[in-house]
């Protein structure tokens, strides 16, 4: 099943939209890719890789006692928090890099929000010899200093942006500054499946890996595909890595949660399937937050992963076509979602995963007993501490204080 | 109007000069102060003129055009009143100065296509740059500005191939913009010493003006490459000029390059 309608465009989205300076670069990447994938020898460098680095395959963790409290469909967690660094992302740069390697490029440069693609580019660049340079807005290098460190740790350069809001969308475009400058011999790694073709794709197909595992895992676990699968979705590299696999499974509802922030009518939000408009940013045409004269608009989510005004043009074609549904999750539902799932099942999710299971428990009741509700653990939330506990932790449940 | 950037071009090389294409951010400081910036330059001997729209993510710029588009949009600069305010006040104060946006295509498609070709006609713009646009994705887009007689400047790159840069120009429209150097726009010290071979490339394929710009700030670089093109285009050291120390300054700047214009 493809939704590729021409090359790199889905449906309406997708393109191309870049300085000509990059688009030989492009081109040889399409190529570079096109022939790696055909090659089984790579494509069992990148399986050997994930299954003796990463920690390939992730489990499929049975949710007892959230389906229990939600009183609806079976729930099943597919962890790719337990992936090595801590998320999905690790997926896509192992890929990325080996595919770099292969091109004879000399150095990685890439850009982060949360901090979890910064760190996975630097582990995979680590694992692999070749100097790194990640572009991070001097906010986010504020609000996640752990991840900020590991990436030092790693032998990474971070590089804080002070240009716009100092968030994701600038980080991208100082990466994608940079890369117009030294593109003869760097490769720019993209950690969500947005950005100009042929990214959306590399990072899809390498981010797949989620969802192919979870076919054959659903199978074993409760002999069925599930009824329905939900991930959270700011670029979309997680959501359209567990729900691609699934896209010519009518049984199969996708669901994806993007970040409602302080509410959709706020104007403070992550919503740009939801409100988005068509438009061209970093690259590629998609659904973007900006304003009647074209300007892009900040985007908030208490999730720096979630904190983007763009998203993946795959998932644009997917939400407006109908096969995917969106819905949206507030910063104050996220981090109850957060609780909820620490206390239950002793997992502290990410607070971009927080929410997708905060839109998990009506998903669940609205499916009933007896069907089978998946949610991708897309990461831990050790990074995102700081930002919770400045919040307060509520007391113990079931406890006298 | 598309008649007026090759009059532009007929004239200078009748007076023995390559073409200065002088670039400034309309809104910067704020839009009526902007317009005294463009009619400055044209005082100091710019041949066309190049009136950037702000937006919001510009990845082909450096620091000093980064700066003015955000100084820009505080000001309140969009596209809808460039096209409104300063434009035709432009027009008024520098009549025989072939105007050109630039721009990024989101600011275009939030406009709407139609109705950008339209109302630069109107109000008498002969062209557009949009660097986020290579040709792969500019059919649509180039279509409808033919139809309203607008021309959409084509750009090429040093990491352009030979043939895809032919091509290119063959199928050029106003001029073609060879970008200097591979990265953003902002001042260079030293130029690529290949280029001049490529400017006589794609000079030789195309059927249109080809001027060379990204990096360009002093007479002597203008002078250099006036050889290999028809004209240079300067832009982060002209705004630097007029942010820092106002519009005579950047006159001064323009006056300057243009004697290294001089053949």
């Amino acid at each position: 099943m493809t939704t590729e309608t021409v090359v790199g465009r889905f449906g309406r989205y997708g393109g191309r939209y870049v300085p000509e300076t990059l688009v030989p670069a492009l081109l040889e990447l399409e190529e570079a890719y096109a022939k790696a994938s055909a090659d089984p020898a790579f494509g069992e460098e990148v399986a050997r890789v994930l299954r003796e680095f990463v920690g390939r395959p992730t489990t499929l963790t049975p949710a007892r006692r959230l389906t229990e409290a939600w009183g609806g469909a079976h729930v099943w967690l597919k962890r790719e928090d337990l992936a090595h660094t801590g998320a999905h992302k690790i997926n896509n740069t192992v890929g990325q890099v080996l595919l770099a390697r292969r091109m004879g490029k000399k150095r990685i440069i890439a850009e982060t929000g949360a901090g979890q693609h910064g760190v996975a580019t630097a582990t995979a660049c680590a694992l692999f010899g070749l100097p790194c340079e990640v572009y991070m807005g001097a906010l986010d290098v504020e609000r996640q200093a752990l991840n900020v460190f590991r990436m030092r740790a790693l032998g990474a350069v971070v590089k804080p942006v002070e240009s716009g809001s100092r968030t994701l969308k600038d980080a991208m475009n100082e990466a994608m500054r940079t890369w117009v400058s030294q593109v003869s011999d760097t490769h720019y790694v993209i950690g969500s499946a947005a950005g100009p073709h042929p990214y959306p794709t590399i990072v899809r197909d390498f981010q797949s890996v989620i969802g192919v595992e979870l076919r054959k895992q659903a199978q074993a676990a409760f002999g069925k595909l599930p009824d329905a699968i939900i991930a959270c979705v700011g670029g979309g590299s997680n959501a359209i890595g567990v729900l691609h696999p699934f896209i010519g499974d009518a049984g199969v509802r996708l669901v994806g949660v993007e970040a409602g922030g302080h509410g959709l009518d706020s104007g403070q939000h992550g919503a740009s399937l939801t409100l988005g408009t068509e438009g061209v940013l970093h690259g590629s045409r998609s659904l973007v937050l900006q304003d009647a004269d074209g300007q892009i608009q900040e985007a908030h989510s208490i999730s720096a992963g979630l904190d983007y005004p763009g998203v993946g043009p795959e998932l644009a074609h997917l939400a407006k076509t109908g096969r995917m549904e969106v819905r949206t999750a507030t910063d104050d539902e996220a981090l109850a979602a957060f609780y909820e799932v620490a206390r239950t099942e002793g997992i502290l999710p990410a607070l971009e995963t927080s929410h997708a299971f905060a839109r998990g428990r009506e998903l669940a009741r609205e499916l009933g007993a007896g069907k089978y509700l998946v949610i991708n653990c897309s990461g831990r939330g050790d990074k995102d501490v700081a930002t919770i506990s400045a919040r307060g932790v509520p007391p113990p449940t079931g406890v006298k204080a | 109007m598309s008649g007026e950037i090759a009059k532009a071009f007929a004239k200078a090389k009748a007076r023995g000069e390559g073409v200065l294409v002088a670039y400034a951010m309309a809104g910067d400081p704020d839009l009526p102060r902007s317009v005294d910036v463009f009619s400055a330059l044209v005082e100091g001997g710019a041949d066309i003129l190049e009136i950037g729209v702000a937006f919001s993510d510009p990845i082909a710029d450096g620091p000093v055009i980064q700066g003015a588009s955000e100084r820009a949009l505080k000001a309140g600069s969009t596209l809808k009143r460039v096209l409104d305010e300063v434009v035709p006040e432009v027009r008024k104060r520098c009549p025989e100065t072939p105007l050109v946006i630039m721009t990024y295509v989101n600011v275009v498609m939030a406009m709407g296509e139609e109705r950008f070709a339209k109302l630069s006609r109107e109000r008498g713009v002969s062209g557009a740059i949009l660097p986020d646009l290579p040709p792969e994705e500019s059919a649509g887009l180039r279509a409808t500005f033919d139809a309203a007689g607008v021309d959409l400047i084509p750009l090429c790159a040093p990491t352009t191939p030979p043939a895809r840069a032919q091509a290119i120009a063959k199928d050029g429209r106003g001029f073609v913009y060879c970008v200097s150097v591979a990265g953003v726009t902002g001042m260079r010290a030293e130029l690529p010493p290949d280029l001049s071979q490529r400017l006589d490339l794609v000079r030789k394929a195309s059927p249109v003006p080809v001027v060379a710009g990204f990096g360009i700030s002093t007479a002597e670089q203008a002078r250099t490459l006036s050889a290999h093109a028809d004209g240079v285009v300067v832009g982060s050291a002209l705004v630097r000029a007029a942010h820092t120390d106002g519009p005579k300054a950047a006159k001064a700047l323009c006056a300057d390059i243009k004697r290294g214009l001089k053949r």
